[in-house]
């Protein structure tokens, strides 16, 4: 990936993909990127146009979901051409790692989402030293 | 001595068999063999054009970039170019459970319906989200023609 001189295009433009719900608006799944470390996993979230206050994150019985609220913005405007959506983005992931959901902790930069979630001590790598005699 | 046996859907199989190969040679002249579906080349970023009276904006989502990873000019009074690179954050030790953000250097030249003026192009950068207002020239402003009565 990291390779990758070009940005990888495909046919969703590396726009988030739209979903319909039931109540007739568009829900966007966002495109994540998922690190696993020794000491937590961190989950990136492209959220464009997303307020930090308009973020929702919640984990609970093992499920990390994200939902964030986008207002369409230029409703009215006359498009001369328009190639992706706007809306409210909303992701979930199962964790299957005993993660600390006390230091869960999130940002937002640049409308990019990363949120850490710590392992907790128990699953955490623990080196044993060998004692010579 | 030379032995038949009765298989009575052979000359179906032969069929399919054949329908096969035929598609097989039909992909194989499009070069779309090598395992992937045909993709449309579509550029990248997505953008959104739209105009009032007196500008024309454009808006991209470029998330994780600033205004210091892009470069926008427009050129020939309508060509509005983009470009810019993707940075991937640093990551030195770990997995990658999934990656489904795109990273790289990418650029993208934009035709406009009509001639902006290019030294009053505006760009804003905000969560993640590029809006670039170009006034119109006085010539490609709409205008009211008055018809008179008699």
């Amino acid at each position: 990936m990291a390779k990758n001189a070009v940005v990888k295009r495909d046919e969703r433009r590396e726009v988030a993909a739209p979903e319909r719900t039931r109540s007739g608006a568009v829900t966007f799944t966002p495109r994540c990127d998922i690190l696993e470390t020794a000491e937590e996993l961190t989950i990136y979230a492209d959220l464009p146009g997303v307020q930090p206050g308009d973020i929702d994150i919640r984990f609970e019985n093992g499920e990390l979901a994200i939902s964030a609220k986008c207002a369409p913005r230029h409703e009215d405007a006359t498009y001369l051409a328009c190639e992706y959506g706007i809306g409210d983005f909303y992701r979930a992931f199962t964790i299957n790692e005993a993660i600390d959901a006390d230091k869960i902790a999130a940002e937002l930069k640049h409308g990019v989402l990363t949120v850490h979630l710590p392992k907790s001590e128990a699953v955490k790598p623990k080196k044993i030293a060998v004692k010579a005699e | 001595m030379l032995m038949t046996r009765w298989e009575p859907y052979t000359g179906l199989w032969n069929e399919l068999s054949r329908f096969q190969q035929e598609m097989n040679r039909l992909f194989d002249s499009f070069g779309l063999n090598e395992g992937s579906w045909p993709t449309l080349a579509v550029a990248y970023p997505a953008v959104n054009v739209w105009e009032d009276g007196d500008n024309v904006y454009a808006e991209a989502e470029l998330p994780g970039m600033g205004l210091e990873d892009l470069e926008i000019y427009v050129t020939g009074g309508n060509q509005l170019t983009i470009k810019g690179e993707r940075k991937q954050p640093a990551a030195d030790k770990g997995v990658w459970h999934r990656q489904e953000r795109g990273f790289g250097s990418f650029a993208r030249v934009i035709g406009l319906p009509m001639d902006v003026d290019a030294d009053k192009v505006e760009a804003r950068f905000c969560n993640g989200v590029l809006t670039i207002t170009m006034p119109k020239t006085e010539s490609a402003k709409p205008k009211k023609i008055t018809v008179k009565t008699e």
